[in-house]
């Protein structure tokens, strides 16, 4: 019961792009797996020939009514928001696109999720099953086109946010939500302390809350739900009415906070709930946009990666650094891991991708 | 089909002396309680899956971490296999002993850390009940998502192992969805931290992979789970129906009207008539099909879903739409569900409970399908089945003192998977593959993926001490028991390793 039409730029190249990985392995030569390219900067460089995923397009299976949706990787994330809005659902973890050519396999590969993430649930949350082409250019399935499946390793999950550096992947299989009967973003003016303590106190309770962003002295909030509940708390929690691009800006990282004008490496602080606010010496107000209700905060800031490492680490979590418009700001964007568990990132390489012909050296120099 | 391990199939096991293996640990953890005498292990012979039993070497039973890590690297250094046991209660015999290896049982591992409600996160050792999560959490409005039906016995340290699922999954997700991080310890005896407080960790999602690993990684020594708010109010509707189809049609008009209950369950006549008999549940025995459809939230949005799904099931053909009045309906319409299967146990000597997956849309084909193999084996099937999500539990009676009637169910069984893989489902949902499913794992992968399996496992056990023989099948398997084509009478691929 597929319920999309084909179009007329769908294309399965998984044979090419297997012939494309043999020949690698066999030759030894490196790949540089490429979607739209819009989220290179998200790691390190990568030396190798790009293999591109833009022609391998298109939905391969939609049922609205089993919310599942599977696609090829090359396929423009906008086309799929778009197919599944027409259906009156979307995916949950609102993934950024950082521009028009992001690719689902981009998305799954790095892992980015969108201001929905903490209620919600983040990309790997909703990814169900994937195929990748491995090391020798076989491409092969794991879960599937079901919303359970124990059968095996979860390879599929494994896959997202390890930045193509374990195989191809060539399609995905993703759970969707059905739309939100009723949206209302709302903006309060309250300090940065008291924003923190009511979001620990809504958070223990059923609130509809999809969305909470503290920036410049405001509290950002989205309510999601029946129009009764979304009513109900909108009464309650009162506050200006906030136009609903603000989350889209927040998202894209369009919001002046991000503004390239900025000479500054911009951090991304992943934090637990309810982490008080970081002594950073130097780190204004301004300097922090706490987005997730707190627990992934964007750092402007030319404090050192280890300061700010180190005080991600005493509060249970991480750093990563996104550079600037004057270059990468830190040969290693990503924190570096634990011995014992960075050993075992290793054993897991040289059995997925003996060669490393697969974004060597994006997630770490070592992968 | 003898599913016991096989070396000359599942690969060869080292053999090593009972009484020097023993003076070993002994030695290397005095306070290590290791158990030895038959009549001391006999308790831990076989998990959930009670047809299959197997004496352990040894049982050791841990209460520090320091007595774990010295048993793995002791195990290690001896070339003896260990499987971790946590409450015994797997479906698939995951937790079978072998008889040359050491079954660690997690058990004593049952202390709650810490519930941090600001945070809204629990600590727990690996042996903590299921249910003494939400227990623990309740005196601050918030529980644990993840329910499965055993939640009063099954472990935390299990769940994840088996990436564990209950009846509020389609809304909730699994345990994998509910997990934020863990402490391991390998088979070499290291410690390493997977996953984060924080909503995500640097590097590869090795805490996903772990999730459904069945004890084949790495032994889980502490989790720590997310917390969610009691929704202000649930409600249940339970809809009957003259006709299984139209039951299953019901399920994919409530998703289509943009509703996802908080949980959504399809049983069918014999397992209503089970149910019924065991807790009396108020269930209408004259339906072929009941629906459970839980709808929770704020109160105002559950009332207007209320009316919703009503309509959908009046127009779906429902023949009787009844909403519990209080909690205590709703909580008696649940314990008709809950109880299924022991339900089930009491119309039957003995019952075998399947666990695929289908797309929802290929229920009534594969209902019919069920139907047909009950008729023609003989054995009744009682249908009980996470509606909303898929995932199927087909409870096959039969008498195992009855000669060959218990090959007949797992044959029937198989058959059943086997149908699910072809509708483009999974031969495992929830329970896990253990040692049960591990021949129709070749159904359901081909060579090459299990070759990646193996690669998984390799990275974490290259000597494949931990679980050895459960979850992915050896090729060699594949090529004597499974589903794998095999092309004039020669094996496939003779150059691949047959581990
Ligand atoms: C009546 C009944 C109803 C059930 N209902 C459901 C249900 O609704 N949903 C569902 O998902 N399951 C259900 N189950 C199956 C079972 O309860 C689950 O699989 C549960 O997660 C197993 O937990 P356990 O502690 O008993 O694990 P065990 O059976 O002891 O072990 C299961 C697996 O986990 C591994 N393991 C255990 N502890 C650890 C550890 N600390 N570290 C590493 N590996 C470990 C074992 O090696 C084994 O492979 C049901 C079982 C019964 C008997
Ligand atoms: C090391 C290795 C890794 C593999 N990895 C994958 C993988 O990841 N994914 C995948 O889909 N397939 C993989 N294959 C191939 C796979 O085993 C099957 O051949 C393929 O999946 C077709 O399955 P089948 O059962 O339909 O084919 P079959 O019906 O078994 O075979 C089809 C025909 O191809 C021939 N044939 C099959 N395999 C080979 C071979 N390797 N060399 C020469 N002739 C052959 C058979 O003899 C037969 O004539 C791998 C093979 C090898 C040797």
């Amino acid at each position: 019961m597929a319920q999309t039409r084909p179009q007329p730029t769908d294309q399965d190249i998984s044979e090419a792009l297997g012939d494309r990985v043999r020949r690698a392995t066999a030759e030894g030569s490196l790949l540089r797996i490429a979607g739209g390219d819009t989220k290179a900067f998200y790691g390190r460089p990568v030396d190798g020939e790009t293999l591109s995923t833009r022609e391998h397009r298109g939905i391969t299976y939609y049922d609205p009514v089993e919310l599942i949706v599977s696609v090829r990787s090359g396929t423009p994330l906008a086309e799929l928001e778009a197919t599944l809005a027409g259906n009156g659902q979307m995916l949950g973890c609102e993934p950024p696109h950082f521009g028009a050519n992001a690719t689902v396999g981009g998305m799954v590969a790095t892992g980015l999720s969108g201001p929905r993430r903490p209620w919600a649930g983040s990309v790997r949350d909703f990814v169900l099953g994937t195929r990748v082409i491995n090391h020798e250019g076989y491409q092969q399935r794991f879960g599937g086109e079901v919303m359970k499946n124990v059968a095996g390793y979860d390879l599929s999950r494994l896959m997202v946010g390890a930045q193509g550096t374990l195989g191809l992947i060539t399609e995905v299989s993703l759970k969707v939500l059905p739309r939100p009967g009723a949206s209302h973003s709302l903006r309060l003016e309250i300090p940065l302390a008291d924003a923190q303590a009511k979001l620990a106190e809504w958070g223990r309770q059923p609130l509809p809350i999809t969305a909470a962003a503290w920036h410049a002295g405001a509290l950002h909030l989205r309510l999601e739900g029946g129009p009764s509940s979304v009513a109900a708390t909108r009464e309650r929690l009162g506050g200006d009415e906030l136009d609903a691009g603000f989350w889209t800006a927040l998202r894209e990282q369009t919001l002046d906070f991000f503004s390239r004008d900025d000479a500054r490496p911009l951090w991304r602080l992943s934090l637990p709930h309810n982490t008080p606010s970081l002594a950073l010496s130097g780190v204004e107000e301004a300097d922090l946009l706490h987005d997730w209700a707190g627990t992934q905060r964007w750092l402007r800031s030319d404090l050192a990666a280890d300061t700010i490492r180190e005080a991600c680490a005493r509060a249970g979590g991480h750093a990563t650094c996104l550079g600037s418009r004057e270059g990468p700001g830190q040969p290693d964007p990503f924190m570096p891991l634990e011995p014992v568990v960075a050993k075992y990132h290793r054993n897991l390489k040289a059995q997925l991708d003996p060669k490393g012909i697969f974004n060597p050296g994006r997630l770490y120099a070592e992968l | 089909m003898n599913i016991l391990y096989d070396e000359r199939l599942d690969g060869e096991l080292p053999a090593t002396d009972k009484a020097d293996v023993l003076a070993d640990l002994q030695q290397a953890a005095p306070g290590l309680t290791l158990l030895y005498r038959e009549e001391d292990l006999r308790p831990f012979e076989c998990d959930g899956l009670a047809a299959y039993r197997v004496l352990p070497m040894l049982v050791a039973l841990p209460e520090t971490l320091e007595q774990v890590e010295t048993l793995m690297k002791r195990c290690r250094a001896l070339g003896v296999p260990v499987v971790t046991r946590g409450a015994g209660t797997g479906l698939s015999g995951g937790a079978l002993p072998l008889e040359k290896g050491v079954l660690l049982v997690m058990s004593r591992f049952d202390r709650i850390l810490d519930v941090d409600p600001d945070a809204r996160i629990a600590r727990l050792q690996p042996g903590v009940r299921n249910l003494a999560i939400s227990e623990a959490a309740a005196p601050y409005g918030l529980y644990y998502a993840p329910d499965p039906s055993s939640q009063i016995a099954c472990s935390i340290g299990g769940n994840v192992a088996e990436n564990a699922g209950g009846v509020h999954c389609l809304k909730y997700g699994l345990t994998v969805h509910n997990v934020m991080k863990v402490e391991v310890i390998t088979i070499e005896g290291e410690r390493m931290t997977l996953g984060s407080e924080a909503l995500d960790a640097q590097g590869l999602d090795l805490l996903a992979l772990f999730n459904g690993s069945e004890g084949m990684l790495g032994v889980v020594t502490e989790i720590t789970v997310k917390l969610l708010p009691k929704p202000e109010t649930a409600k249940v509707l339970m809809a009957s129906f003259d006709d299984v189809e139209k039951a299953g049609r019901a399920v994919g008009d409530i998703i289509a009207a943009g509703i996802i209950p908080g949980g959504l369950e399809m049983m069918d006549k014999l397992a209503i008539r089970a149910a019924e008999d065991f807790v009396k549940a108020g269930y209408p025995v004259e339906a072929e099909a009941i629906l459970l459809c839980e709808l929770d939230g704020v109160e105002a949005d559950v009332d207007d879903d209320c009316a919703t799904v009503r309509k959908v099931l009046e127009k779906a053909g429902a023949t009787g739409i009844q909403q519990a009045r209080d909690e205590a309906e709703r909580a008696t319409f649940w314990a008709g569900r809950k109880n299924a299967f022991p339900a089930v146990g009491r119309m039957s000597p003995d019952y075998y409970c399947m666990d695929g997956t289908i797309p929802r849309r290929e229920l009534p084909r594969v209902l019919k399908g069920i139907a047909d193999f009950s008729e023609e084996y003989g054995l009744r099937v009682a249908n009980v089945f996470h509606a909303g999500d898929g995932n199927m539990h087909p409870l096959i009676l039969f008498d195992a003192n009855r000669p060959g009637e218990l090959e007949q169910a797992e044959e029937l069984g198989g058959k059943i998977l086997e149908l699910c893989v072809e509708v483009g489902g999974s031969i495992t949902g929830e329970h896990g593959v253990g040692r049960e499913k591990i021949n129709q794992m070749c159904a359901q992968f081909n060579p090459g993926e299990l070759t990646t399996f193996h690669a998984v496992k390799a990275a974490f056990d290259p000597d494949r001490l931990l679980n050895p023989g459960k979850n992915i099948p050896t090729l060699a398997r594949c090529a004597e028991f499974g589903a794998m084509h095999v092309h004039n009478n020669e094996l496939p691929h003779p150059e691949l390793p047959r581990f």
